[in-house]
């Protein structure tokens, strides 16, 4: 099975202290340390366990500048058989629909029978894996936390809130966008990352893609940023003082009051 | 020997007594041959071991831990038992020899051990053989009635070990028993014949045994004396060949394991033995994978493994419930060589090791304490074969994910928490502590002659960071000119290293070594036993490191520290020796020095001490690891110190701090116990000339 995983580079929300930039549009860039979208490489780690049960190959690509290889190098540390930077100035400012644009004209440069993205990005809004499916005319099933290959067809589930499961069938080729827990991500060492380091990945550009310009960038862009801020604390925590018996019955109250206790 | 009582000149059986003997030496030495080159076969598929070096060192360490059986009398029952049994095989070696040799050679006398010196040596090997036969009664006793607690196998891991043990030691039994049968024959046939005799010593088994047949008529005594002498060689030959299929190996491989035993505390083996760390992206697969991954030497130590239960038994994680029992380690890679590599037939393909032979879990439950390694006669290592089968498993990308997030902070920041490099050196910024103690960052601007290695925990921690402004004070008290290196310093690596990402552990180092040249300091403190560890055995070429424990040893010593006095003289305290300043680095005076030496200190010692202290929990990334556990090993240790009848517990590292501090409260002993870091104690201890500082340090202590 051909898979593609569309992967993102974030500032890791466990290592940095996000604050915002003097001029709040956005946050404070120095210092940040990035990774891999968390379910995005649940999602890689996903498509490297149906290769390895049913043949196939994973490319994993990503859209944005050289800083980007980063996460593609540890994607292929992880065992991906390939990586691809999309990389172009126009590219730059896109809106969801814009990222899957030049997805779509990636997904079709290629055979893919699979394409899987994370659930959503930290910092992104769950857009692209749906409009991505929605433009390639592919079904798409979202909040996957499990696969099973069945021939030309899927067996998909989600968790639906409160706990149960339901699964789904799905036809090949679609995309899935990837809930964390479908798996445990194996980890990848500092010798996994350099024993890729010097692999190839290639760069593609509008003109590789052959991307429509004006359906992509700033200017294509629908959905624009106009503000960006850390909203006010608001009251309603309540602190408990007391020995830590009566601490502990009081929460149990506390819990019960709000339906939190069955 | 010579005359009718010669089995070598029996000549009434089908075939001749020499022939017969012969032919029994011949196949009993053929065959233990066979057997042991057989075992030696994955050895010569094992990876390299470099041991070869410090023979002298090596040959000492023979005399004290093999001959010496320096370890036994730890366990002194069957210490002395054992000391007793293998003292008894030392004399009896030769005697062994002469009487099979007799077999063949009827007037086979060994050399030096003609008349009146082979007539002593007789005398203290009959006493040898009884006392062996004691022994083994006593041994069987212990084994089928007392069945101590450490001998016992779990079902998980398999069957009981009583019968082969017992089996055993039926065995020697039988062997000393014919062993005697044949000279108390001998002596009451020459007796008999009036020849003249050498008395057999009193109270022996052979004097015993020819009061019982002296008076049987010659042909008799002549029957039971080949029948004791064919007895004897069938059993020696067949102990001798069963020996390589069980526990009793050790009678043979002991010798070498502890001769090639590890000689350096507190280090790791290298990936590869004799491959630098530059020219390890040459080496294809980390660590141990599968069985042959060991190096000879371990493997020689699974086939050394006596079984006697006393790493297990003093083992804090088997002790907490967690799925791990060194013992159990060797058996079952003993096992796996048995099978996988048959006496009969060729060697069979295994499966990797981890999760067939081990689970992940039990690999990751060891906090690499060392108690086992202390404990172990034979001086069998098992925390290089820990970190060797976690280095498969980092290879393989087999990492719990509870460990994934803080090897990936460590790797982008340096630190397990993710924190801000730039935040490294927070903690002396504190108000009150700012005001009296100033604490220098050695970057390009400020230089020292001493660096103050704080680390991660104790440089982030917030309440370790109390122990970072007590060391700094006291550092200070004695006039020492020291800095730290903020945002330049980096996690020392030691459990990164321990956990088998040697390649970020290398990383680390490297970057820590370079600042810290660069810094020009002249010597290293820390207050930290796994960062001492580390910068001592795991670094190369760094000006000496010593942790703060000695500092204040040394300067109490010298007078530049005195003390006022304890603060609550009806605390009782109780030292814990924490695992990489006591076993790994043999530090347990100092801290104990530095505690007697404040006035009116009231100290207790826990039963578990020094080379026997129980490992708090575990440090660095074992923080982060969520193991299957019963209960908590500090919560363990804290009830020790409450048995001891302390009810303050003094550690030296932050790790045992965070553990301990923990287990107080899990274990409902808030308010009852409490803990404390030397560092902090000295602080609040040390008499000081200016009221204002002595104030700040009560604050900060309280």
């Amino acid at each position: 099975m051909e898979i593609l995983v569309c992967a993102r580079r974030v500032p890791d929300t466990s290592e940095n202290e996000i604050e915002l930039n003097a001029a709040a549009n956005d946050i404070e860039r120095d210092d940040l340390v990035y990774s891999v979208n968390e379910p995005d490489n649940y999602a890689v780690e996903e498509a490297l366990q149906i290769r390895d049960r049913v043949g196939g190959n994973v490319t994993v690509v990503t859209i944005g500048g050289e800083d980007e290889e980063e996460i593609l190098r540890r994607e292929l540390a992880m065992g991906a058989n390939r990586a691809v930077l999309i990389s172009d100035d126009a590219f730059q400012g896109s809106d969801g629909k814009g990222i899957a644009t030049i997805l779509k004209s990636f997904v079709q440069k290629g055979h893919y029978d699979l394409i899987l993205t994370g659930v959503q990005a930290d910092d992104g809004a769950a857009q692209v894996g749906g409009m991505l499916a929605a433009m390639l005319d592919y079904p798409f099933a979202s909040l996957v936390n499990s696969i099973t290959v069945e021939d030309a067809k899927l067996k998909v589930s989600r968790e639906i809130e409160g706990g149960n499961r339901e699964v789904n069938e799905i036809d090949l080729p679609c995309v899935l966008s990837i809930q964390t827990g479908i798996n445990e991500p194996r980890y990848v060492g500092m010798r996994g990352i350099r024993q890729v380091a010097s692999l190839p990945i290639p760069t593609l550009g509008v003109s590789d893609l052959g991307v429509d310009q004006s359906a992509v960038g700033q200017a294509a862009a629908k959905v624009t940023r106009i503000d960006y801020f850390v909203p006010a604390a608001s009251k309603g925590a309540a602190m408990l003082h007391g020995s830590r018996e009566a601490n502990a019955d009081r929460v149990l109250e506390l819990v019960a009051a709000k339906g939190g206790l069955k | 020997m010579v005359g009718i009582f010669s089995p070598s000149l029996i000549t009434d059986w089908l075939v001749p007594g020499r022939n017969l003997f012969l032919t029994i030496h011949v196949l009993g030495v053929a065959c233990f041959t066979y057997i042991v080159a057989k075992r030696l076969v994955p050895l010569l598929r094992a990876e390299r071991d470099l041991r070869f070096d410090q023979p002298l060192t090596r040959l000492g360490r023979v005399l004290k831990f093999w001959l010496g059986q320096w370890k036994h009398p730890r366990y002194k029952f069957a210490g002395t038992l054992h000391i007793l049994i293998f003292t008894g095989f030392i004399l009896l070696a030769t005697r062994a020899f002469t009487v099979l040799i007799v077999g063949v050679s009827p007037n086979f006398v060994m050399p030096g051990l003609a008349g009146r010196t082979g007539h002593i040596y007789d005398i203290i090997t009959d006493y040898a053989a009884t006392v062996v036969f004691l022994c083994m009664v006593v041994a069987a006793v212990r084994r089928l009635v007392f069945k101590p607690a450490r001998y016992a196998v779990p079902p998980k891991y398999g069957k009981s070990h009583t019968a082969d043990a017992v089996f055993l030691l039926g065995l020697i039994a039988v062997l000393m028993v014919a062993d005697s049968l044949f000279a108390a024959s001998l002596a009451a046939g020459h007796a008999q014949q009036g020849e003249s005799v050498e008395a057999l010593a009193v109270l022996t088994l052979p004097w015993m045994l020819k009061m019982v047949i002296g008076a049987m008529p010659l042909a008799t005594l002549r029957g039971i004396n080949v029948g004791a002498y064919l007895v004897h060689a069938i059993t020696f030959y067949f102990l001798l060949c069963y020996r390589p299929f069980g526990i009793q190996f050790h009678v043979e491989t002991s010798l070498f394991s502890v001769y090639f035993a590890k000689l350096e505390r507190g280090t790791l083996k290298p990936v590869r033995w004799g491959v630098s760390d530059e020219h390890l992206d040459q080496v294809k697969s980390f660590g141990v994978k599968k069985f042959e991954d060991f190096t000879w030497k371990h493997m020689l130590d699974f086939y050394s493994c006596a079984d006697c239960g006393r790493c297990a038994d003093n083992c804090p994680a088997n002790a907490a419930g967690r799925p791990l029992a060194p013992r159990f380690l060797t058996i079952k890679a003993r096992d796996y060589a048995f099978q996988h590599y048959p006496v009969l037939g060729r060697p069979k393909e295994g499966k990797p090791l981890i999760g067939s032979v081990y689970s992940e879990d039990e690999i990751w439950s060891c906090t690499t304490c060392g108690a086992c390694e202390e404990e172990c006669p034979l001086l069998i290592e098992y925390i290089d074969k820990i970190v060797d089968l976690r280095r498969g498993m980092i290879d393989d990308g087999n990492v719990p994910q509870s460990l994934q997030k803080p090897l990936k902070a460590l790797e982008s920041r340096g630190n397990p928490y993710g924190k801000m490099e730039k935040k490294k050196a927070d903690w002396v910024k504190a108000a009150e502590f700012q005001q009296t103690c100033s604490v220098k960052i050695l970057d390009h601007n400020q230089s020292a002659e001493t660096l103050f290695f704080v680390d991660s925990i104790t440089s982030y921690d917030d309440r370790m960071q109390s122990i970072a402004r007590s060391t700094s004070r006291i550092l200070t008290h004695i006039g020492e000119n020291f800095g730290i290196l903020g945002a330049a310093e980096k996690d020392s690596g030691h459990e990164v290293r321990r956990f088998g990402e040697e390649l970020l552990f290398q990383s680390l180092r490297d970057h820590n070594t370079d600042a810290i040249k660069a810094s020009g300091v002249q010597r290293i403190v820390t207050a930290d036993p796994h960062a001492y560890n580390a910068l001592k055995h795991d670094y190369k070429d760094l000006p000496p490191v010593e942790h703060i424990s000695q500092v204040i040893a040394r300067e109490v010593k010298a007078g530049n520290i005195e003390f006022a006095g304890v603060q609550n003289a009806d605390n009782v305290y109780a030292y814990h020796d924490p695992c990489y300043l006591g076993r790994h680095n043999q530090v347990y005076d100092d801290p104990r020095d530095v505690l007697d030496s404040i006035p009116g200190l009231k100290r207790v010692e826990m039963k578990r001490s020094r080379d026997r202290s129980f490992c708090c929990g575990g440090g660095g990334l074992m923080l982060f690891y969520e193991p299957k556990e019963e209960q908590r090993m500090g919560v363990l240790r804290v009830r020790m110190a409450a048995e001891a009848g302390a009810n303050v517990i003094v550690t030296a590292c932050p790790f045992c701090m965070v553990n301990i501090e923990d287990a107080i409260k899990v274990a409902g002993l808030e308010g009852k116990m409490s803990a404390i870091d030397l560092t902090e104690l000295v602080d609040q201890c040390i008499a000081r000339e200016s009221s204002t500082e002595k104030q700040e340090t009560v604050m900060v202590g309280g």
